[in-house]
């Protein structure tokens, strides 16, 4: 019935068609963010100098300050304060997962770190208001909403990210490395310290660097235990406001040239986002798949 | 087994047609909106206030939100709402009709572990402008002062700038949180903390300290002895019309305004 066959054909050039009008609208929509908060940001990066927002130091947008230098410098601290309590904790989780555990308790273990990512961040940030941010406050001192709590947040957040990804990479290593370096007497350890973290050090790296993404991405919980004070901190125990805690904080009243300061807030944050995320998918993980 | 699917579709639009019908009878015609938003500090008693007036005038809804002043303002404005609510004054531009539904205290709280009881007009600036920074300055143990403020564009942090700070920044060193409840939050689980909030919203969870030996109770501020005191403001768009007229005038009536002493404002008559 060549009737029917020309119906089928047409049919399935419409839902290709359908589909691929579906697939781009995610880039169309990536495209709309971007041009809108550019267009939003820019006009007060002109009106007052690019230097004055990046490089000053003092936020009071309703008496014409516009520096966001601290935010910048609060938001790679909390940054790097997130790797050093997720990095270590991911890629070991990450390791065990692929070099020690039997197969049962990778099937328990893994759907729970990512049932992990999926707890909202207003949760993580309550725990920490009610656990974390007391401990300090008694053990170390300080207010205790400070860099560290939201350091310690963030790694338990960015944990799901680091693990998944360096497991991947650690997962890609082929085995027949493993047998040689077990062939030249060497103990599982050395294997693994020698052998296996060296060759999946570009996969391990992307996942630490999407961990920065997500940390410095994070707002919410960031809200709720860094303090959001605007000074550059001193010490770890200061509290901090990173710059999407300028943005969610202020929003709500913000009007005029205000409201202009937080879209280049925006812009700000967009940018080194990119940069990340550029870093890890491109300059990265495209080495590891060569 | 095309059947199925399109049976379901059949379904659920029937019930959300049903549905919809059956809130049509609700707020559809023959009822009256009235839209509210601003000042989360007003928020909770516009709250209030709606939920008596619907209450007597069953033919009327009040959709009320927040989003702050400075967003009230702005949507007053635009005629995006019937009335905004301000817990800050206009600034220039913002040609409103401003009714004062009520005032409202400015309380300092701290801990109830904190000794000290009272505190001066210009120790409280010090604290908030960074000169005082330990507790032992004022008399108390040697401890870092944990500050509290609100957020830029706050109408309670407008207010507490205008009657404490007079002309002198609040530090960048010190603590933002964005709403009431929160800076009660950090108050009542930090020992060394002080903030500032609405007095409406001060609990037994917090301590409220006397500002040059005066305690705020709704009687003294009345009299005029304690001074951080500001208005709850009801903006329109020029004259109001009927509609919205019959709710003001419901929050200006006895029984408004006795719903607002309630919650421990100062009447707009007092």
């Amino acid at each position: 019935m060549p009737g029917t066959e020309r119906v089928k054909v047409t049919k399935e050039r419409w839902i290709k068609g359908l589909f691929s009008v579906f697939a781009f609208s995610s880039l169309f929509f990536l495209l709309l963010i971007f041009a809108f908060i550019l267009f939003e940001g820019i006009p007060l990066f002109q009106k007052m100098g690019i230097g004055h927002i990046i490089t000053g130091t003092k936020w009071a947008p309703t008496k014409g300050h516009f520096g966001i230098m601290p935010m910048i410098i609060s938001s790679f601290l909390i940054t790097i304060g997130a790797l050093i309590v997720g990095g270590p904790l991911g890629l070991s989780c990450a390791i065990f997962l692929s070099e020690y555990a039997g197969k049962r308790t990778r099937l328990v273990l893994k759907p729970s770190l990512e049932l992990l990512a999926g707890i909202p961040s207003v949760v993580y940030g309550f725990l920490g208001v009610v656990y974390i941010v007391p401990a300090i406050r008694e053990i170390l001192g300080g207010p205790g909403f400070s860099l560290l709590a939201g350091s310690i947040i963030l790694g338990v957040m960015i944990l799901p990210t680091i693990v998944s990804i360096s497991f991947d990479a650690v997962r890609s290593v082929p085995d027949a490395y493993r047998e040689g370096s077990y062939a030249m007497g060497a103990t599982k350890w050395q294997t693994i310290y020698r052998i296996v973290i060296p060759s999946a050090k570009s996969g391990i790296l992307a996942g630490f660097i999407l961990g920065m993404g997500r940390a410095i991405g994070e707002t919410m919980a960031v809200i709720m235990v860094a303090g959001n004070a605007l000074k550059i901190p001193s010490s770890i125990l200061d509290p901090v406001r990173t710059l999407t805690s300028n943005i969610a904080l202020e929003l709500a009243y913000a009007t005029g040239d205000h409201r202009l300061g937080l879209f280049s807030t925006g812009v700000v944050l967009l940018i080194i986002i990119m940069i990340l995320n550029y870093i890890a998918n491109f300059g990265i993980r495209r080495r590891l798949i060569r | 087994m095309r059947s199925p699917p399109v049976l379901i579709l059949v379904l659920c639009l029937f019930c959300l047609f049903s549905c919809s019908k059956k809130g049509g009878n609700l707020d559809g015609k023959g009822k009256q909106i009235i839209t509210i938003a601003g000042s989360t500090s007003v928020l909770p008693f516009t709250e209030k206030l709606a939920e008596h007036f619907m209450k007597d005038n069953p033919d009327y809804i009040v959709d009320v939100q927040g989003g702050g002043s400075t967003a009230g303002i702005q949507a007053t404005l635009n005629g995006t709402v019937d009335i905004g609510m301000s817990s800050r004054k206009l600034k220039e531009g913002e040609d409103l009709n401003q009714i004062t539904i009520c005032y409202d205290g400015i309380a300092i709280i701290v801990n109830p572990k904190n000794p000290i009881e009272n505190l001066s007009l210009r120790e409280v600036r010090e604290i908030f402008s960074g000169a005082i920074k330990n507790w032992r300055e004022i008399g108390w143990v040697d401890r870092r002062i944990d500050a509290v403020t609100r957020e830029e564009g706050s109408g309670t942090r407008g207010a507490f700038e205008e009657l404490v700070m007079k002309g002198k920044e609040i530090s960048d060193a010190i603590m933002v949180q964005d709403s009431n409840g929160s800076v009660k939050e950090v108050v009542a689980t930090d020992p060394y903390a002080i903030g500032y909030i609405s007095l409406g919203i001060a609990d037994k969870r917090v301590k409220i300290v006397a500002i040059d030996g005066v305690k705020p109770t709704v009687d003294l501020i009345k009299v005029g002895r304690y001074n951080l005191v500001r208005p709850f403001l009801y903006l329109t768009k020029g004259e109001p019309d009927a509609r919205v007229r019959r709710f003001i005038e419901f929050v200006l009536s006895k029984k408004g305004q006795s719903l607002l002493k309630s919650e421990g404002l100062i009447g707009a008559w007092d």
